[in-house]
């Protein structure tokens, strides 16, 4: 059974389409990266899988059913920009927060103490939240999306303002949590997040889904069929290539339809090439966001 | 645990943890001792005598001044001519003098000649000239006592007596107006501070989006109705503690002014309708904040929309001295019934007046609906637009969002 399954949704402001026709589903143990320009529908999409708004027709499922208040306890929600009440210390916060999650004082207390730990937040339990830097705010937001265990986790923007060992902490709990199956749902700017972490990606450009599905059968959608080569000296002339770039001494090969890496490599061999490099190339998650959303932009 | 509950208790915690509410649930008790202190020094002057006009000189065109020149502890001194009195005025021999005109006895007008700068004559340099007139005009006409009589101030003893006839047990003073108003202006500020209060709260969890975060825990109507209970029973802590020191307060009060005030009565049904609106107006004023950061991007522009209503709070004591002067006009019950005035107006009113049961009720029950159907319409806009961020609905959009929800 799906965690979280969305069919067919449209949601408009002022006659304009905010989510357009938008289905996708997510399962257990999954990470599905939610990517997509500003404005695209991102924000708008989270907010109606929370009931935060209702969309103007289409089907959002939690846990098998509608959205209702008994599933908030089995979500935990990171949202964009974050704030907390900057006269509690990091503990009271966590733990009054925990409790509208149904947790009790004492098992909210112990795992906020748990988690503190390993985010290297312990020695600041009792810092009040308006004597923290960002970054530490930050990770207290985290801990506050996944101290109850909860089985949906949906998280907007969670590396933004963290330092890179911060960064490599999150990332880490972030896997785990998958990996203990737990359904999440990361929607983010930055690709190479999404590439490390993500099974399944969904983009969104103008509200409408533009790529959806594994990450890596995704990428290889985008495939330009092209190889990275650098060799001693001048690559010569080659059968099979329709446009050749060259950037530092390396050139980026596009092969025709019916020509493949080998037939490349094979052609250096037979004229004695020394080979620096030769590699297969895949589009990045960002240039292929980058070609999408600049396509649909212009 | 019940999620309102838990709302509740952080709020109310919160709450009371706040400077604004410390310093006013402190600044009753300190303020009414200061309060205390001064009516003591004042008492302390008046009975040391210092409180008189001094010298004043007259100049009789008329004729009329025959008797003796003292009147209570002031010299009244005679000069020949305005002439002189001013050069002695302007040479500080005198701090003013007076006129009888010739043909004072036609026209009444005395004229008074003064270095001071003031609004208007003080009454007692009034009923000073008064009484140096009166005796020297009847002097030959009436006895000495029945002129002193003439001259005293006209001590009026009004007895209440209830629909049966008996002697009531509550008798008519002005003092009865000060504690029923001294607690209206405690009520009026202390919503207006707790409305702040509420309004720069929502304000922030707005900003902050912290408000998602809660609502991914907790619905609107707990979130909500968890904060309005949390301000009521801030409200309602705050005066039990007043009510507390109060004893103290009075008795201490009665010792400073020497008796003066000893004979405050405050009416019975007064301190349980007290209570009763303290809490309706906090919930109603709750409520309010509510719908206003619903629609506010802020806690500061919050704060300047409540002024509305906050500022409606108090015209009830504004218009004070109208309803001591007229308290059967129908504007009272006007505003004896309008919810955002009701708990300020009915306690000023207590104070003047009897407020017939039916006015009292009618009041609680507008002011109950309002509360109910305020919280519910609140809910809907604030659902509506608690996403918002920089933009204020305009009020086509506030009904549409009732309208959809």
């Amino acid at each position: 059974m799906a965690v979280i399954e969305v069919n067919h949704l449209y949601k408009s402001y002022s006659g304009k389409d905010a989510v357009k026709d938008l289905s996708f589903s997510l399962k257990k143990g999954e990470i599905l990266g939610l990517i997509g320009p500003n404005g695209a529908g991102k924000s708008s999409t989270i907010k109606i899988i929370l009931d935060f708004m209702k969309p103007d027709s289409g089907e959002v499922r939690i846990f098998g059913q509608p959205m209702n208040e008994g599933f908030k306890n089995r979500i935990g929600y990171l949202p964009e920009e974050r704030g907390l009440y900057k006269k509690l210390t990091a503990i009271d916060l966590i733990v009054y927060l925990a409790s509208l999650k149904g947790m009790n004082k004492s098992l909210a207390d112990k795992r906020a103490h748990t988690l503190l730990e390993q985010t290297g937040m312990l020695e600041n339990k009792k810092m009040k939240n308006k004597e923290m830097s960002k970054g530490m705010g930050q990770i207290i937001q985290f801990i506050v999306t996944i101290i109850h265990d909860p089985e949906l986790i949906i998280m907007d923007e969670p590396f933004s303002g963290l330092d890179p060992l911060n960064t490599e902490i999150i990332k880490n709990i972030i896997a785990k949590q998958r990996d203990e199956g737990k359904a999440i749902i990361l929607s983010t700017h930055q690709m190479d997040k999404v590439e490390e972490l993500c099974d399944r990606v969904l983009m969104i450009n103008n509200g409408e889904s533009v790529l959806y599905g594994d990450l890596k059968e995704s990428k290889e959608k985008f495939d330009k069929n092209s190889v990275m080569v650098e060799v001693d000296g001048e690559i010569g002339k080659l059968s099979g290539i329709v446009e050749q770039r060259i950037n530092n001494g390396c050139y980026e090969l596009i092969l025709g339809s019916d020509a493949t890496p080998q037939d490349i490599l094979d052609q250096l061999r037979k004229k004695g090439k020394i080979i620096r490099r030769f590699e297969i190339t895949t589009p990045s998650l960002n240039e292929i966001f980058l070609g999408i959303a600049g396509g649909h932009n212009e | 645990m019940n999620k309102t509950y838990l709302i509740f208790k952080h709020e109310f915690l919160q709450t009371i943890k706040k400077g604004g509410w410390i310093i006013m649930t402190l600044a009753v008790p300190v303020l009414a001792l200061l309060g205390i202190g001064l009516i003591s020094l004042m008492n302390n002057i008046s009975d040391s005598g210092t409180d008189s006009v001094g010298s004043i000189a007259y100049v009789d065109e008329a004729g009329i001044i025959t008797t003796s020149n003292t009147e209570e502890e002031t010299m009244l001194i005679p000069y020949n001519s305005v002439d002189d009195a001013k050069e002695a005025m302007l040479n500080s021999e005198i701090s003013e003098y007076i006129l009888i005109p010739e043909d004072y006895t036609s026209t009444g007008i005395i004229h008074r000649y003064t270095l001071e700068k003031e609004l208007g004559t003080s009454p007692l340099t009034i009923a000073l000239i008064k009484s140096f007139l009166t005796r020297n005009l009847l002097k030959d006409q009436v006895s000495p006592h029945l002129i002193s009589l003439i001259n005293s101030p006209l001590k009026l003893q009004v007895t209440r007596v209830t629909q049966e006839g008996d002697i009531s047990k509550e008798q008519n003073s002005m003092a009865n107006l000060l504690v029923p108003g001294i607690f209206s202006l405690l009520l009026g500020l202390s919503l207006m501070i707790g409305s702040m209060s509420l309004i720069t709260g929502l304000g922030e969890e707005k900003e902050s989006r912290l408000i998602e975060v809660l609502f991914s825990s907790v619905s609107i109507r707990q979130l909500l109705v968890g904060k309005v209970l949390a301000l009521g029973t801030a409200g309602l802590l705050q005066v039990l503690l007043w009510l507390i020191t109060a004893p103290f307060l009075v008795d201490l009060a009665v010792s400073a002014s020497g008796g003066a005030i000893g004979s405050i009565q405050i009416p019975g049904s007064f301190l349980v309708l007290g209570i009763v609106y303290f809490i309706l107006g906090y919930l109603l004023f709750a409520v309010l904040s509510i719908g206003v950061g619903a629609i506010s991007n802020n806690g500061q522009e919050g704060s300047q929309l409540s002024m509305i209503y906050t500022m409606a709070n108090f015209i009830p004591l504004w218009f004070a001295a109208l309803l001591i002067a007229f308290p059967k006009s129908p504007i009272w019950i006007i505003l004896t019934l309008f919810p955002i005035t009701a708990p300020v107006q009915t306690m000023v009113r207590l104070g003047v007046s009897d407020i017939p049961s039916w006015q009292i009720l009618a009041s609680i029950i507008i002011l109950l609906i309002s509360i109910l159907g305020g919280l519910s319409i609140a809910i809907k806009i604030f659902r509506m637009n608690m996403l918002m961020h920089g933009k204020r609905p305009g009020l086509t959009e506030i009904i549409h969002s009732l309208k959809k929800a």
